[in-house]
Protein backbone atom coordinates (compact mmCIF):
# COMPACT_ATOMS: atom_id res chain seq x y z
CA UNK A 1 0.00 0.00 0.00
CA UNK A 2 1.18 3.52 -0.71
CA UNK A 3 1.57 6.06 2.10
CA UNK A 4 -1.68 7.75 1.01
CA UNK A 5 -3.58 4.43 1.06
CA UNK A 6 -2.15 3.58 4.48
CA UNK A 7 -3.29 6.98 5.74
CA UNK A 8 -6.82 6.36 4.41
CA UNK A 9 -6.90 2.94 6.11
CA UNK A 10 -5.67 4.45 9.39
CA UNK A 11 -8.26 7.24 9.31
CA UNK A 12 -10.96 4.69 8.42
CA UNK A 13 -10.21 2.67 11.56
CA UNK A 14 -10.16 5.79 13.74
CA UNK A 15 -13.43 7.11 12.27
CA UNK A 16 -15.05 3.71 12.76
CA UNK A 17 -13.94 3.65 16.40
CA UNK A 18 -15.07 7.21 17.11
CA UNK A 19 -18.40 6.49 15.42
CA UNK A 20 -18.78 3.40 17.63
CA UNK A 21 -18.19 5.08 20.98
CA UNK A 22 -20.17 8.21 20.13
CA UNK A 23 -23.11 6.06 18.93
CA UNK A 24 -23.29 4.46 22.37
CA UNK A 25 -22.41 7.62 24.34
CA UNK A 26 -24.68 6.78 27.30
CA UNK A 27 -22.41 3.76 27.89
CA UNK A 28 -19.09 5.35 27.00
CA UNK A 29 -19.05 9.09 27.66
CA UNK A 30 -21.73 9.76 30.26
CA UNK A 31 -20.78 7.31 33.08
CA UNK A 32 -17.25 8.69 33.71
CA UNK A 33 -18.63 12.24 33.81
CA UNK A 34 -21.25 11.23 36.38
CA UNK A 35 -18.76 9.19 38.45
CA UNK A 36 -16.16 11.95 38.52
CA UNK A 37 -18.77 14.55 39.48
CA UNK A 38 -19.62 12.36 42.47
CA UNK A 39 -15.92 12.12 43.35
CA UNK A 40 -15.64 15.92 43.19
CA UNK A 41 -18.66 16.38 45.42
CA UNK A 42 -17.94 13.66 47.98
CA UNK A 43 -14.13 13.51 48.18
CA UNK A 44 -13.41 17.04 47.13
CA UNK A 45 -16.15 19.11 48.74
CA UNK A 46 -17.63 17.10 51.60
CA UNK A 47 -14.65 15.08 52.91
CA UNK A 48 -11.90 17.22 51.40
CA UNK A 49 -12.99 20.31 53.33
CA UNK A 50 -12.21 18.40 56.57
CA UNK A 51 -8.88 16.98 55.36
CA UNK A 52 -7.21 20.32 54.86
CA UNK A 53 -4.44 21.29 52.47
CA UNK A 54 -2.11 18.71 50.89
CA UNK A 55 1.32 19.68 49.56
CA UNK A 56 0.23 23.30 49.80
CA UNK A 57 -3.02 22.92 47.83
CA UNK A 58 -6.68 22.44 48.76
CA UNK A 59 -7.56 18.74 48.80
CA UNK A 60 -9.96 19.31 45.91
CA UNK A 61 -7.20 20.91 43.83
CA UNK A 62 -4.85 18.09 44.78
CA UNK A 63 -7.12 15.25 43.66
CA UNK A 64 -8.46 16.78 40.43
CA UNK A 65 -5.39 15.92 38.26
CA UNK A 66 -5.47 12.33 39.52
CA UNK A 67 -9.19 12.00 38.85
CA UNK A 68 -8.76 13.34 35.33
CA UNK A 69 -5.99 10.78 34.76
CA UNK A 70 -8.18 8.07 36.24
CA UNK A 71 -10.93 8.79 33.71
CA UNK A 72 -8.40 8.91 30.84
CA UNK A 73 -6.91 5.56 31.91
CA UNK A 74 -10.20 3.70 32.31
CA UNK A 75 -11.79 5.13 29.16
CA UNK A 76 -8.81 4.46 26.85
CA UNK A 77 -8.44 0.94 28.19
CA UNK A 78 -12.16 0.17 28.07
CA UNK A 79 -12.56 1.45 24.52
CA UNK A 80 -9.92 -0.76 22.95
CA UNK A 81 -10.59 -3.87 25.02
CA UNK A 82 -14.33 -3.82 24.35
CA UNK A 83 -14.13 -2.79 20.71
CA UNK A 84 -11.40 -5.20 19.67
CA UNK A 85 -12.83 -8.10 21.65
CA UNK A 86 -16.26 -7.31 20.21
CA UNK A 87 -14.79 -7.55 16.71
CA UNK A 88 -13.14 -10.83 17.59
CA UNK A 89 -16.39 -12.14 19.05
CA UNK A 90 -18.46 -11.10 16.00
CA UNK A 91 -15.59 -12.14 13.71
CA UNK A 92 -15.74 -8.74 12.03
CA UNK A 93 -12.00 -8.50 12.73
CA UNK A 94 -11.78 -10.67 9.59
CA UNK A 95 -12.71 -7.58 7.57
CA UNK A 96 -9.33 -6.16 8.54
CA UNK A 97 -7.37 -9.40 8.32
CA UNK A 98 -8.36 -10.04 4.69
CA UNK A 99 -7.45 -6.47 3.75
CA UNK A 100 -3.94 -5.24 2.95
CA UNK A 101 -3.77 -2.99 6.04
CA UNK A 102 -0.39 -3.60 7.75
CA UNK A 103 -0.55 -4.83 11.34
CA UNK A 104 1.08 -1.70 12.72
CA UNK A 105 -1.67 0.41 11.13
CA UNK A 106 -4.37 -1.82 12.62
CA UNK A 107 -2.70 -1.42 16.02
CA UNK A 108 -2.29 2.35 15.70
CA UNK A 109 -5.88 2.68 14.46
CA UNK A 110 -7.33 0.93 17.50
CA UNK A 111 -4.97 2.70 19.87
CA UNK A 112 -5.89 6.00 18.20
CA UNK A 113 -9.58 5.23 18.77
CA UNK A 114 -8.89 4.47 22.44
CA UNK A 115 -6.90 7.69 22.78
CA UNK A 116 -9.73 9.72 21.25
CA UNK A 117 -12.21 8.39 23.81
CA UNK A 118 -9.76 8.70 26.70
CA UNK A 119 -8.87 12.28 25.84
CA UNK A 120 -12.47 13.27 25.15
CA UNK A 121 -13.57 11.93 28.52
CA UNK A 122 -10.52 13.57 30.15
CA UNK A 123 -11.49 16.90 28.61
CA UNK A 124 -15.10 16.54 29.76
CA UNK A 125 -13.97 15.71 33.30
CA UNK A 126 -11.55 18.67 33.25
CA UNK A 127 -14.37 21.02 32.25
CA UNK A 128 -16.60 19.57 34.98
CA UNK A 129 -13.86 20.03 37.55
CA UNK A 130 -13.82 23.77 36.80
CA UNK A 131 -17.25 23.96 38.43
CA UNK A 132 -15.62 22.89 41.70
CA UNK A 133 -12.12 24.34 41.63
CA UNK A 134 -9.66 26.27 39.51
CA UNK A 135 -6.75 24.66 37.65
CA UNK A 136 -3.66 26.87 37.65
CA UNK A 137 -1.85 24.96 34.79
CA UNK A 138 1.81 25.05 35.75
CA UNK A 139 3.12 23.52 32.48
CA UNK A 140 0.67 23.05 29.59
CA UNK A 141 3.07 21.00 27.46
CA UNK A 142 3.53 18.57 30.33
CA UNK A 143 -0.25 18.27 30.73
CA UNK A 144 -0.78 17.51 27.03
CA UNK A 145 2.16 15.10 26.67
CA UNK A 146 1.21 13.19 29.81
CA UNK A 147 -2.42 12.87 28.74
CA UNK A 148 -1.39 11.67 25.26
CA UNK A 149 1.14 9.15 26.56
CA UNK A 150 -1.17 7.83 29.26
CA UNK A 151 -4.03 7.25 26.86
CA UNK A 152 -1.56 5.63 24.44
CA UNK A 153 -0.18 3.25 27.09
CA UNK A 154 -3.59 2.21 28.38
CA UNK A 155 -5.07 1.79 24.92
CA UNK A 156 -2.23 -0.65 24.28
CA UNK A 157 -3.03 -2.37 27.58
CA UNK A 158 -6.62 -2.79 26.47
CA UNK A 159 -5.48 -4.14 23.12
CA UNK A 160 -3.29 -6.81 24.74
CA UNK A 161 -6.15 -7.77 27.05
CA UNK A 162 -8.49 -8.12 24.06
CA UNK A 163 -5.99 -10.27 22.15
CA UNK A 164 -5.82 -12.78 25.01
CA UNK A 165 -9.52 -12.65 25.94
CA UNK A 166 -11.62 -15.59 24.87
CA UNK A 167 -14.86 -14.64 26.66
CA UNK A 168 -16.54 -11.48 27.94
CA UNK A 169 -15.46 -12.22 31.55
CA UNK A 170 -11.85 -11.90 30.44
CA UNK A 171 -12.24 -8.27 29.48
CA UNK A 172 -13.49 -7.21 32.92
CA UNK A 173 -10.98 -9.14 35.06
CA UNK A 174 -8.00 -6.85 34.42
CA UNK A 175 -9.90 -3.54 34.88
CA UNK A 176 -11.50 -4.82 38.10
CA UNK A 177 -8.62 -6.63 39.75
CA UNK A 178 -5.56 -4.84 38.36
CA UNK A 179 -6.41 -1.43 36.94
CA UNK A 180 -8.73 -0.15 39.68
CA UNK A 181 -6.43 -1.11 42.63
CA UNK A 182 -3.38 0.31 40.84
CA UNK A 183 -5.25 3.55 40.13
CA UNK A 184 -6.42 3.95 43.72
CA UNK A 185 -2.90 3.16 45.00
CA UNK A 186 -1.25 5.37 42.39
CA UNK A 187 -1.38 8.58 44.38
CA UNK A 188 -4.69 9.91 43.07
CA UNK A 189 -6.01 10.72 46.56
CA UNK A 190 -2.76 11.17 48.51
CA UNK A 191 0.90 11.97 48.22
CA UNK A 192 3.13 8.92 48.67
CA UNK A 193 5.29 11.03 50.98
CA UNK A 194 2.57 10.31 53.58
CA UNK A 195 3.33 6.58 53.38
CA UNK A 196 5.90 4.60 55.41
CA UNK A 197 9.19 4.04 53.46
CA UNK A 198 8.32 0.43 52.51
CA UNK A 199 5.02 1.45 50.92
CA UNK A 200 6.66 4.45 49.27
CA UNK A 201 9.14 2.10 47.56
CA UNK A 202 6.42 -0.35 46.60
CA UNK A 203 4.42 2.50 45.10
CA UNK A 204 7.30 3.28 42.75
CA UNK A 205 6.67 0.06 40.79
CA UNK A 206 3.12 1.19 40.07
CA UNK A 207 3.11 2.73 36.55
CA UNK A 208 0.01 4.79 37.32
CA UNK A 209 1.94 6.71 39.99
CA UNK A 210 4.14 8.23 37.26
CA UNK A 211 1.19 9.23 35.11
CA UNK A 212 -0.73 10.85 37.95
CA UNK A 213 2.32 12.71 39.21
CA UNK A 214 3.47 13.87 35.80
CA UNK A 215 -0.02 15.22 35.14
CA UNK A 216 -0.26 16.77 38.61
CA UNK A 217 3.08 18.45 37.97
CA UNK A 218 1.74 19.88 34.73
CA UNK A 219 -1.28 21.36 36.49
CA UNK A 220 -0.09 22.18 40.01
CA UNK A 221 3.70 22.08 39.70
CA UNK A 222 4.08 19.41 42.40
CA UNK A 223 5.07 15.75 42.04
CA UNK A 224 6.20 12.79 44.16
CA UNK A 225 8.64 11.75 41.40
CA UNK A 226 10.86 13.78 39.08
CA UNK A 227 8.62 14.85 36.13
CA UNK A 228 11.26 14.03 33.52
CA UNK A 229 11.74 10.57 35.02
CA UNK A 230 7.96 10.05 35.05
CA UNK A 231 7.73 10.94 31.33
CA UNK A 232 10.64 8.63 30.52
CA UNK A 233 8.86 5.79 32.31
CA UNK A 234 5.70 6.51 30.31
CA UNK A 235 7.62 6.34 27.04
CA UNK A 236 9.27 3.09 28.17
CA UNK A 237 5.90 1.52 29.02
CA UNK A 238 4.57 2.65 25.65
CA UNK A 239 7.45 1.11 23.72
CA UNK A 240 7.25 -2.19 25.61
CA UNK A 241 3.48 -2.54 25.24
CA UNK A 242 3.56 -1.50 21.56
CA UNK A 243 6.19 -4.17 20.84
CA UNK A 244 4.18 -6.84 22.65
CA UNK A 245 0.95 -5.84 20.89
CA UNK A 246 2.54 -5.87 17.44
CA UNK A 247 4.11 -9.25 18.12
CA UNK A 248 0.72 -10.66 19.15
CA UNK A 249 -0.85 -9.30 15.95
CA UNK A 250 1.93 -10.80 13.80
CA UNK A 251 1.38 -14.16 15.46
CA UNK A 252 -2.37 -13.79 15.03
CA UNK A 253 -2.95 -14.65 18.69
CA UNK A 254 -6.63 -15.52 19.05
CA UNK A 255 -7.57 -14.09 15.63
CA UNK A 256 -5.88 -16.40 13.10
CA UNK A 257 -5.90 -20.20 13.22
CA UNK B 1 -0.91 -15.51 -18.94
CA UNK B 2 -0.23 -15.40 -15.21
CA UNK B 3 -2.45 -17.72 -13.21
CA UNK B 4 -5.11 -16.06 -11.06
CA UNK B 5 -4.24 -18.44 -8.26
CA UNK B 6 -1.34 -20.81 -7.76
CA UNK B 7 -1.19 -23.15 -4.80
CA UNK B 8 1.68 -25.60 -4.49
CA UNK B 9 2.26 -28.19 -1.80
CA UNK B 10 0.01 -26.35 0.65
CA UNK B 11 -0.32 -28.00 4.02
CA UNK B 12 -1.94 -27.03 7.27
CA UNK B 13 -1.73 -28.80 10.60
CA UNK B 14 -3.81 -27.23 13.38
CA UNK B 15 -2.55 -26.87 16.95
CA UNK B 16 -4.32 -30.03 18.08
CA UNK B 17 -2.38 -32.01 15.44
CA UNK B 18 -5.23 -32.29 12.93
CA UNK B 19 -3.82 -32.31 9.41
CA UNK B 20 -6.40 -30.37 7.41
CA UNK B 21 -4.34 -30.01 4.20
CA UNK B 22 -1.75 -32.54 3.10
CA UNK B 23 0.25 -30.80 0.42
CA UNK B 24 -2.37 -29.74 -2.13
CA UNK B 25 -1.72 -28.18 -5.54
CA UNK B 26 -4.26 -25.98 -7.31
CA UNK B 27 -3.97 -23.83 -10.40
CA UNK B 28 -6.77 -21.45 -11.38
CA UNK B 29 -6.56 -19.47 -14.60
CA UNK B 30 -7.62 -15.83 -14.95
CA UNK B 31 -11.31 -15.50 -15.82
CA UNK B 32 -12.10 -19.01 -14.62
CA UNK B 33 -15.21 -20.03 -12.72
CA UNK B 34 -13.74 -22.62 -10.43
CA UNK B 35 -15.36 -24.87 -7.82
CA UNK B 36 -13.67 -26.59 -4.93
CA UNK B 37 -15.88 -29.45 -3.86
CA UNK B 38 -15.62 -31.81 -0.96
CA UNK B 39 -17.53 -33.28 1.97
CA UNK B 40 -17.58 -31.58 5.40
CA UNK B 41 -14.11 -31.44 6.94
CA UNK B 42 -12.40 -32.10 3.59
CA UNK B 43 -10.24 -28.97 3.79
CA UNK B 44 -12.23 -26.56 1.59
CA UNK B 45 -12.66 -23.81 4.16
CA UNK B 46 -9.09 -24.21 5.40
CA UNK B 47 -7.84 -23.69 1.84
CA UNK B 48 -9.95 -20.57 1.43
CA UNK B 49 -8.95 -19.44 4.93
CA UNK B 50 -5.28 -19.55 3.93
CA UNK B 51 -6.06 -17.51 0.81
CA UNK B 52 -7.95 -14.96 2.89
CA UNK B 53 -5.13 -14.76 5.47
CA UNK B 54 -7.43 -16.02 8.21
CA UNK B 55 -5.51 -19.28 8.56
CA UNK B 56 -1.72 -19.50 8.86
CA UNK B 57 -0.41 -22.20 6.55
CA UNK B 58 2.07 -24.75 7.83
CA UNK B 59 3.95 -25.02 4.53
CA UNK B 60 3.56 -24.43 0.82
CA UNK B 61 3.41 -21.68 -1.77
CA UNK B 62 0.44 -19.44 -2.55
CA UNK B 63 0.45 -16.76 -5.23
CA UNK B 64 -2.35 -14.49 -6.49
CA UNK B 65 -1.81 -13.16 -9.99
CA UNK B 66 1.82 -14.24 -9.65
CA UNK B 67 2.36 -12.34 -6.38
CA UNK B 68 3.78 -14.51 -3.62
CA UNK B 69 1.55 -14.11 -0.55
CA UNK B 70 4.55 -14.58 1.75
CA UNK B 71 6.69 -11.96 0.05
CA UNK B 72 4.12 -9.26 -0.71
CA UNK B 73 0.91 -10.12 1.15
CA UNK B 74 -0.50 -6.59 1.00
CA UNK B 75 -0.34 -6.43 -2.80
CA UNK B 76 -1.63 -9.98 -3.21
CA UNK B 77 -4.59 -9.15 -0.97
CA UNK B 78 -5.66 -6.25 -3.17
CA UNK B 79 -6.41 -8.81 -5.91
CA UNK B 80 -8.66 -10.87 -3.64
CA UNK B 81 -12.22 -10.46 -2.42
CA UNK B 82 -13.45 -12.95 0.15
CA UNK B 83 -17.00 -13.95 1.06
CA UNK B 84 -16.92 -16.21 4.12
CA UNK B 85 -19.43 -18.88 5.04
CA UNK B 86 -20.44 -17.26 8.36
CA UNK B 87 -21.68 -13.70 8.72
CA UNK B 88 -18.70 -11.69 9.94
CA UNK B 89 -19.73 -8.05 9.97
CA UNK B 90 -20.66 -5.81 12.88
CA UNK B 91 -24.38 -6.42 13.26
CA UNK B 92 -24.93 -2.94 14.71
CA UNK B 93 -23.34 -1.00 11.86
CA UNK B 94 -25.33 0.39 8.96
CA UNK B 95 -25.13 -1.46 5.65
CA UNK B 96 -23.62 1.50 3.80
CA UNK B 97 -21.02 2.11 6.52
CA UNK B 98 -19.92 -1.54 6.44
CA UNK B 99 -19.18 -1.31 2.73
CA UNK B 100 -17.46 2.08 2.76
CA UNK B 101 -15.38 1.14 5.80
CA UNK B 102 -14.17 -1.96 4.00
CA UNK B 103 -13.20 0.20 1.02
CA UNK B 104 -11.20 2.39 3.39
CA UNK B 105 -9.23 -0.64 4.58
CA UNK B 106 -8.06 -1.02 0.98
CA UNK B 107 -6.93 2.59 0.87
CA UNK B 108 -9.89 3.72 -1.27
CA UNK B 109 -10.83 7.34 -0.62
CA UNK B 110 -14.31 8.34 0.63
CA UNK B 111 -15.66 9.52 -2.75
CA UNK B 112 -14.76 6.37 -4.69
CA UNK B 113 -15.80 4.24 -1.72
CA UNK B 114 -19.28 5.81 -1.78
CA UNK B 115 -19.55 5.35 -5.57
CA UNK B 116 -18.52 1.69 -5.41
CA UNK B 117 -20.76 1.00 -2.42
CA UNK B 118 -23.70 2.60 -4.21
CA UNK B 119 -23.06 0.56 -7.38
CA UNK B 120 -22.78 -2.82 -5.67
CA UNK B 121 -25.62 -2.24 -3.22
CA UNK B 122 -27.86 -1.38 -6.19
CA UNK B 123 -26.67 -4.36 -8.23
CA UNK B 124 -27.30 -6.71 -5.33
CA UNK B 125 -30.71 -5.25 -4.45
CA UNK B 126 -29.66 -3.77 -1.12
CA UNK B 127 -29.83 -0.07 -1.90
CA UNK B 128 -33.12 0.40 -0.05
CA UNK B 129 -31.53 -1.09 3.05
CA UNK B 130 -28.41 1.08 2.99
CA UNK B 131 -29.26 2.91 6.22
CA UNK B 132 -30.48 -0.17 8.12
CA UNK B 133 -28.31 -1.78 10.77
CA UNK B 134 -26.99 -5.07 9.39
CA UNK B 135 -28.80 -7.08 12.06
CA UNK B 136 -32.15 -6.03 10.57
CA UNK B 137 -31.44 -7.78 7.25
CA UNK B 138 -32.76 -11.20 6.29
CA UNK B 139 -30.33 -14.10 5.88
CA UNK B 140 -30.23 -13.75 2.10
CA UNK B 141 -29.64 -10.01 2.33
CA UNK B 142 -26.79 -10.54 4.78
CA UNK B 143 -25.17 -12.91 2.32
CA UNK B 144 -25.51 -10.34 -0.48
CA UNK B 145 -24.10 -7.69 1.85
CA UNK B 146 -20.97 -9.83 2.25
CA UNK B 147 -20.68 -10.12 -1.54
CA UNK B 148 -21.00 -6.34 -1.95
CA UNK B 149 -18.40 -5.84 0.76
CA UNK B 150 -16.00 -8.28 -0.94
CA UNK B 151 -16.39 -6.48 -4.27
CA UNK B 152 -16.07 -2.88 -3.10
CA UNK B 153 -12.34 -2.70 -3.88
CA UNK B 154 -12.98 -4.32 -7.31
CA UNK B 155 -10.87 -7.45 -6.83
CA UNK B 156 -9.68 -9.56 -9.77
CA UNK B 157 -10.42 -12.79 -7.90
CA UNK B 158 -13.58 -13.36 -5.86
CA UNK B 159 -13.55 -16.26 -3.40
CA UNK B 160 -16.84 -17.46 -1.98
CA UNK B 161 -17.20 -20.07 0.73
CA UNK B 162 -20.65 -21.68 0.41
CA UNK B 163 -22.24 -18.50 -1.00
CA UNK B 164 -25.75 -19.87 -1.37
CA UNK B 165 -25.99 -21.92 1.84
CA UNK B 166 -29.39 -21.33 3.41
CA UNK B 167 -30.58 -19.13 0.56
CA UNK B 168 -33.97 -19.75 -1.06
CA UNK B 169 -34.13 -21.00 -4.65
CA UNK B 170 -35.19 -17.70 -6.22
CA UNK B 171 -32.44 -15.78 -4.52
CA UNK B 172 -29.91 -18.50 -5.30
CA UNK B 173 -30.76 -18.18 -8.99
CA UNK B 174 -30.37 -14.40 -8.90
CA UNK B 175 -27.00 -14.78 -7.14
CA UNK B 176 -25.92 -17.26 -9.83
CA UNK B 177 -26.83 -14.71 -12.49
CA UNK B 178 -24.90 -12.01 -10.69
CA UNK B 179 -21.81 -14.18 -10.31
CA UNK B 180 -21.99 -15.25 -13.96
CA UNK B 181 -22.20 -11.60 -14.98
CA UNK B 182 -19.17 -10.45 -13.03
CA UNK B 183 -17.32 -13.52 -14.27
CA UNK B 184 -18.12 -12.54 -17.87
CA UNK B 185 -16.82 -9.07 -17.04
CA UNK B 186 -13.47 -10.60 -16.10
CA UNK B 187 -13.55 -11.47 -12.40
CA UNK B 188 -12.14 -14.90 -11.62
CA UNK B 189 -14.48 -16.75 -9.30
CA UNK B 190 -13.53 -19.52 -6.93
CA UNK B 191 -16.25 -21.05 -4.80
CA UNK B 192 -16.99 -23.95 -2.55
CA UNK B 193 -20.49 -25.29 -2.46
CA UNK B 194 -22.54 -28.17 -1.16
CA UNK B 195 -24.97 -27.76 -4.03
CA UNK B 196 -23.33 -29.79 -6.76
CA UNK B 197 -25.91 -28.65 -9.27
CA UNK B 198 -24.53 -25.16 -8.61
CA UNK B 199 -21.00 -26.26 -9.51
CA UNK B 200 -22.28 -28.14 -12.58
CA UNK B 201 -24.33 -25.17 -13.76
CA UNK B 202 -21.76 -22.43 -13.15
CA UNK B 203 -18.22 -23.73 -13.11
CA UNK B 204 -15.82 -24.52 -15.91
CA UNK B 205 -13.17 -26.19 -13.76
CA UNK B 206 -13.61 -28.26 -10.66
CA UNK B 207 -11.34 -29.68 -7.98
CA UNK B 208 -12.55 -32.35 -5.60
CA UNK B 209 -10.90 -32.42 -2.20
CA UNK B 210 -11.27 -35.00 0.53
CA UNK B 211 -9.33 -35.55 3.74
CA UNK B 212 -6.92 -32.76 2.86
CA UNK B 213 -5.99 -34.15 -0.56
CA UNK B 214 -7.04 -33.16 -4.06
CA UNK B 215 -8.70 -36.16 -5.69
CA UNK B 216 -9.43 -34.50 -9.03
CA UNK B 217 -8.58 -31.15 -10.57
CA UNK B 218 -9.79 -30.82 -14.13
CA UNK B 219 -12.40 -29.16 -16.29
CA UNK B 220 -16.01 -30.04 -15.77
CA UNK B 221 -16.45 -31.83 -19.09
CA UNK B 222 -13.42 -34.06 -18.54
CA UNK B 223 -14.62 -34.78 -15.05
CA UNK B 224 -18.08 -35.75 -16.21
CA UNK B 225 -16.60 -37.97 -18.91
CA UNK B 226 -15.31 -40.15 -16.10
CA UNK B 227 -18.86 -40.95 -15.18
CA UNK B 228 -19.13 -44.43 -16.76
CA UNK B 229 -22.65 -45.23 -15.61
CA UNK B 230 -25.61 -42.91 -15.25
CA UNK B 231 -28.82 -43.96 -13.55
CA UNK B 232 -32.23 -42.87 -14.88
CA UNK B 233 -35.51 -43.08 -13.00
CA UNK B 234 -38.45 -44.10 -15.23
CA UNK B 235 -41.98 -43.68 -13.88
CA UNK B 236 -44.07 -46.41 -15.50
CA UNK B 237 -47.75 -46.29 -16.38
CA UNK B 238 -48.19 -49.87 -15.14
CA UNK B 239 -47.29 -51.29 -11.74
CA UNK B 240 -44.71 -54.06 -11.92
CA UNK B 241 -43.96 -56.69 -9.25
CA UNK B 242 -40.42 -57.14 -10.50
CA UNK B 243 -38.08 -55.30 -12.82
CA UNK B 244 -38.22 -56.40 -16.47
CA UNK B 245 -35.14 -58.09 -17.93
CA UNK B 246 -33.64 -55.67 -20.47
CA UNK B 247 -30.83 -57.05 -22.56
CA UNK B 248 -27.65 -54.98 -22.24
CA UNK B 249 -28.96 -52.94 -19.31
CA UNK B 250 -29.16 -53.39 -15.57
CA UNK B 251 -32.53 -52.43 -14.13
CA UNK B 252 -34.29 -52.59 -10.77
CA UNK B 253 -37.37 -51.18 -9.07
CA UNK B 254 -37.16 -48.62 -6.28
CA UNK B 255 -39.57 -48.65 -3.36
CA UNK B 256 -41.96 -46.28 -5.16
CA UNK B 257 -42.22 -48.80 -8.02
CA UNK B 258 -40.24 -46.69 -10.50
CA UNK B 259 -37.74 -48.39 -12.78
CA UNK B 260 -34.07 -47.61 -12.16
CA UNK B 261 -32.15 -48.00 -15.39
CA UNK B 262 -28.35 -47.96 -15.44
CA UNK B 263 -26.95 -46.72 -18.75
CA UNK B 264 -23.25 -47.01 -19.56
CA UNK B 265 -21.46 -44.13 -21.26
CA UNK B 266 -22.07 -44.22 -25.01
CA UNK B 267 -24.76 -46.85 -24.72
CA UNK B 268 -27.85 -44.69 -25.31
CA UNK B 269 -31.40 -45.19 -24.15
CA UNK B 270 -33.08 -46.29 -27.37
CA UNK B 271 -32.38 -49.98 -26.86
CA UNK B 272 -34.03 -49.93 -23.46
CA UNK B 273 -37.05 -47.99 -24.76
CA UNK B 274 -37.55 -50.47 -27.61
CA UNK B 275 -37.45 -53.44 -25.25
CA UNK B 276 -39.91 -51.76 -22.84
CA UNK B 277 -42.20 -50.92 -25.73
CA UNK B 278 -42.14 -54.54 -26.96
CA UNK B 279 -43.02 -55.69 -23.43
CA UNK B 280 -45.99 -53.30 -23.42
CA UNK B 281 -44.58 -51.18 -20.61
CA UNK B 282 -45.28 -47.47 -21.03
CA UNK B 283 -43.17 -44.67 -19.60
CA UNK B 284 -44.97 -41.66 -18.15
CA UNK B 285 -41.93 -39.61 -17.19
CA UNK B 286 -38.16 -39.85 -16.84
CA UNK B 287 -35.37 -38.10 -14.86
CA UNK B 288 -31.79 -38.73 -13.81
CA UNK B 289 -31.51 -40.31 -10.39
CA UNK B 290 -28.97 -37.77 -9.17
CA UNK B 291 -27.15 -34.81 -10.49
CA UNK B 292 -24.34 -36.18 -12.68
CA UNK B 293 -21.66 -34.41 -10.78
CA UNK B 294 -23.12 -35.64 -7.53
CA UNK B 295 -22.85 -39.26 -8.69
CA UNK B 296 -19.24 -38.77 -9.66
CA UNK B 297 -18.44 -36.86 -6.49
CA UNK B 298 -19.91 -39.55 -4.28
CA UNK B 299 -18.04 -42.23 -6.17
CA UNK B 300 -14.69 -40.45 -5.91
CA UNK B 301 -15.13 -39.76 -2.21
CA UNK B 302 -16.22 -43.35 -1.59
CA UNK B 303 -13.18 -44.65 -3.44
CA UNK B 304 -10.91 -42.35 -1.45
CA UNK B 305 -12.40 -43.57 1.80
CA UNK B 306 -12.15 -47.25 0.83
CA UNK B 307 -9.55 -49.20 2.86
CA UNK B 308 -6.19 -49.30 1.10
CA UNK B 309 -7.11 -46.54 -1.36
CA UNK B 310 -4.25 -44.58 -2.87
CA UNK B 311 -4.92 -40.87 -3.18
CA UNK B 312 -4.71 -39.35 -6.63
Amino acid sequence: MSAAEIWIAFVTIIVREVRRFTRIWPQTLLPPAVTMTLYFIIFGNLIGSRIGPMEGFDYMEFIVPGLIMMSVITSSYANVVSSFFGMKFQRSIEELLVSPVPNWVILLGYVGGGMCRGLLVGLAVTLLSLAFTSLPIHNLAMVIITALLTSFVFSLGGFINAMFATKFDDISIVPTFVLTPLTYLGGVFYSISMLPPLWQNLSLVNPILYMVNAFRYGILGISDVAPGYALAMLVLFGVILFTISLNLLHRGKGIRH
Amino acid sequence: MTEALTIENLSKTYDGGFEALKGIDLHVQQGDFFALLGPNGAGKSTTLGVLASLVNKTAGYVAVHGIDMDKDPARAKTFLGFVPQEFNFNQFEKVFDIITTQAGYYGIGPRRARENATRYLKQLGLWEKRDSPARMLSGGMKRRLMIARALVHEPRVLILDEPTAGVDIELRRSMWEFLERINREGTTIILTTHYLEEAEALCRNIAIIDQGRILQNTNKKALLRQLSVETFVLDLDTELSQAPVLEGYHSSLNKEGALLLEVRRGQGLNGAFRQLDRAGIGISSMRTQANRLEELFLRLVEENNAPGSVPA
